[in-house]
């Protein structure tokens, strides 16, 4: 054996991707507080202004708007997208003939690019010329607004039974709902494949022995799938909660103009930091102390979400 | 076949076409026209329904505006629906009402000519492709140094790069482009390949694979005279190419279909990605339904063919990406 010296070939090795990602990730994490403790234009830095950016915020109705718009896609989005692509996982994995097809079809939309389909859904969305509104008509229903009404769905949908809801009650708008579509279509196939695979790691014992003990579907999929899915389920929660705060392209190509309207209903946070940071104001201090708080409700969601699922672990 | 057998693959069909119909749509009105589309022909069908009216040998298009009794005002069309005569007044029995199945494929060499969408392709394939081959290196080197090596502050570094790839995109999108402005690559390929060419997931996933090779192959290979690099690139890597293809597709599909990075980051026409080029091009052309949908049709179907090529593989590299440690 050769004496022990200080190796430095590891090192070597991380370095290339050591330098990327602290030039590239670290050092703007840390330059963001920076940034947004100061005023800030693409000519660079200016005077120190310490808090007022979150003093700001707090009093900015545009950016608690696109808050509840962004909870309000959140709040939709995962429990609608995680019960479907559970259905779907459990349907596929009690089928064998045209099980991979089936699972292709669904993955589709995961791999297409979100501009794209954006396009093609504000088309389908159109209510003149959209496939949305055929298909209402066809079926002998009126047409609808979709991207270009600004009123709630419940208010709407209370509306036709001649009840008027107060303005706290009436839900996301009309076009936010339409987001919230594609945006579950979108990412559906993927949560599919993630919960196919959780299941097919459920041994198979468990449900031959509930079959001997005479126990029906329904009650085997309360009493042995969902518990044993349960880690799966919350990296379902835990991805998707994340990737919909982060929901932009749907809004900027969907919406508008302007973009997020209309009157504001479909204005998310990453979009309000976007215009914010390169829109007309240019004020890139304000949009870095957005996209600090941003960071600051997914992290706490996440460890909130990890904190249930020590307790709920079997 | 039983009863729950049916409904399974009843509910199974019926989602099934919920996902596929947006693009069949996308496909049926991309080889539309859009005098078809804006008379609200917007169903499945590509069947035309026209009036032609015929004066002296010649037949035009034409548009009814008013119909009377006998004679009616209509625009007149030419052949590529330019307007040459409006509310000319005509008799009703020169006009005729047709039907034609008629698929426009011209609407593809339209939107595509339209901009330099060539150009937008080159950008995405170039800058895909160096980013991947950049993540394969660095990848490589590193899950090659954590899988096989110990080191001080091992644990620290593999912490640190767990956390940062915990942070979401929007949080360090200012700050980077604060930075990459300083630097003067604002506007340049480096902004659009330099900062993604380490992928922290990618370095788990070759770490995973690497860590599963047995030792003594390292040790007989150090034995014969084999060095470090020489067992990377002689054993570890060949014996890991299926997890190499895997990352190398999950990285591909990622960068070509970015669009928020790019969309900031860059500014001139000839530097537009794809998506990007795709995205101006929905404004400039936004009551151009047809040009739009083929437009979308050829954008996607790059990613499209090299998924159906690579549906097992590519499946099983997302599905990869929800494992745990």
């Amino acid at each position: 054996m050769k004496k022990k010296k200080f190796d430095v070939g590891p090192y070597i090795y991380l370095l290339p991707a050591f330098i990327i990602v602290f030039v590239f990730r670290l050092i703007p994490i840390v330059l963001s507080f920076i940034v947004s403790f100061f005023e800030w234009t693409v000519t660079g830095a200016g005077d120190f202004i310490g808090l007022e950016n979150y003093a700001i915020m707090m009093k900015d109705k545009e950016f608690w708007q696109s808050l509840v718009n962004t909870f309000y896609l959140v709040i939709f989005v995962v429990p609608i997208s995680l019960i479907l692509s559970l259905l779907f996982a459990a349907l596929l994995n009690t089928i064998e003939k045209l099980k991979s097809f089936f699972r292709s079809v669904y993955f589709i939309p995961t791999v297409t690019s979100m501009v794209a389909i954006s396009i093609v859904w504000k088309i389908i969305f159109n209510q003149q010329t959209g496939l949305a509104n055929y298909f209402l008509e066809k079926i002998g229903l009126d047409p609808m607004g979709w991207l270009a009404e600004s009123q709630g769905i419940f208010q709407l949908l209370f509306a036709n039974l001649g009840i008027e809801l107060p303005s706290w009650a009436a839900g996301p708008s009309l076009a936010l709902f339409s987001i919230i579509i594609v945006t579950i279509w979108k990412g559906l196939g993927y949560n599919t494949i993630i919960y196919l695979a959780g299941l097919q790691n459920i041994p198979n014992v468990y449900y031959e022995a509930a079959d001997i003990d005479g126990a029906g579907k329904i009650k085997q999929f309360f009493k042995i799938t969902w518990p044993l899915i349960s880690p799966t389920t919350f990296y379902v929660l835990m991805m998707t909660t994340i990737t919909t705060f982060q929901v932009f392209s749907q809004i900027y190509l969907m919406t508008g103009p302007p973009v997020g309207g209309p009157l504001g209903t479909t204005k998310v946070i990453v979009y309000f930091l976007f215009d914010k940071g390169f829109g007309e104001s240019n004020n890139l201090s304000y949009a870095s102390a957005i996209a600090l708080v941003l960071f600051v409700i997914i992290l706490s969601l996440t460890l909130l979400q990890k904190r249930l699922e020590k307790k709920v672990h079997y | 076949m039983n009863f729950k057998k049916i409904i399974t693959y009843l509910i199974l069909s019926i989602c099934g076409l919920a996902m596929i119909i947006p693009f069949f749509w996308m496909l049926t009105t991309s080889v539309k026209s859009q005098l078809e589309i804006n008379k609200g022909n917007v169903g499945f069908s590509p069947v035309e329904e026209y009036d032609v009216y015929k004066e002296s040998g010649k037949e035009y298009y034409i548009t009814i505006v008013k119909q009377g009794a006998d004679s009616s005002f209509v625009h007149l069309f030419d052949g590529d629906m330019n307007r040459i005569r409006s509310y000319a007044k005509v008799a009703n029995s020169d006009i005729r009402h047709e039907k034609k199945f008629k698929l426009h494929w011209e609407n593809f060499a339209n939107a595509f000519n339209k901009v330099p969408f060539g150009r937008y392709f080159l950008n995405t394939i170039f800058v895909s492709c160096s980013v991947v081959l950049g993540v394969m290196i660095t990848g490589s080197l590193a899950a090659y140094a954590f899988a096989t090596m110990k080191f001080k502050g091992q644990n620290f570094i593999f912490y640190l790069f767990i956390s940062m790839m915990m942070v979401p995109q929007p949080v360090y999108l200012i700050p980077s482009y604060v930075l990459l402005n300083h630097l003067g690559w604002i506007d340049t390929y480096n902004a659009l390949i330099i900062p993604w060419i380490a992928n922290i997931f990618t370095i788990f996933l070759l770490r995973q694979q690497f860590k599963t090779i047995p030792r003594d192959l390292f040790d007989a290979a150090e034995i014969d005279g084999c060095s470090r690099f020489g067992i990377l690139w002689k054993i570890v890597l060949p014996l890991s190419k299926s997890v190499i293809a895997t990352a190398a597709i999950f990285g591909f599909i990622g960068s070509w279909n970015s669009f928020m990075w790019p969309l900031i980051m860059t500014d001139s026409p000839e530097l537009r990605v794809l998506q990007v080029g795709l995205s101006y091009f929905s404004q400039e052309a936004s009551t151009q339904t047809s040009l739009l949908m083929a437009a979308s049709t050829f954008s996607i179907l790059p990613l499209l063919v090299l998924f159906l090529i690579a549906q097992k593989q590519i499946i099983a590299s997302f599905a990869s990406s929800g494992l745990k440690e």
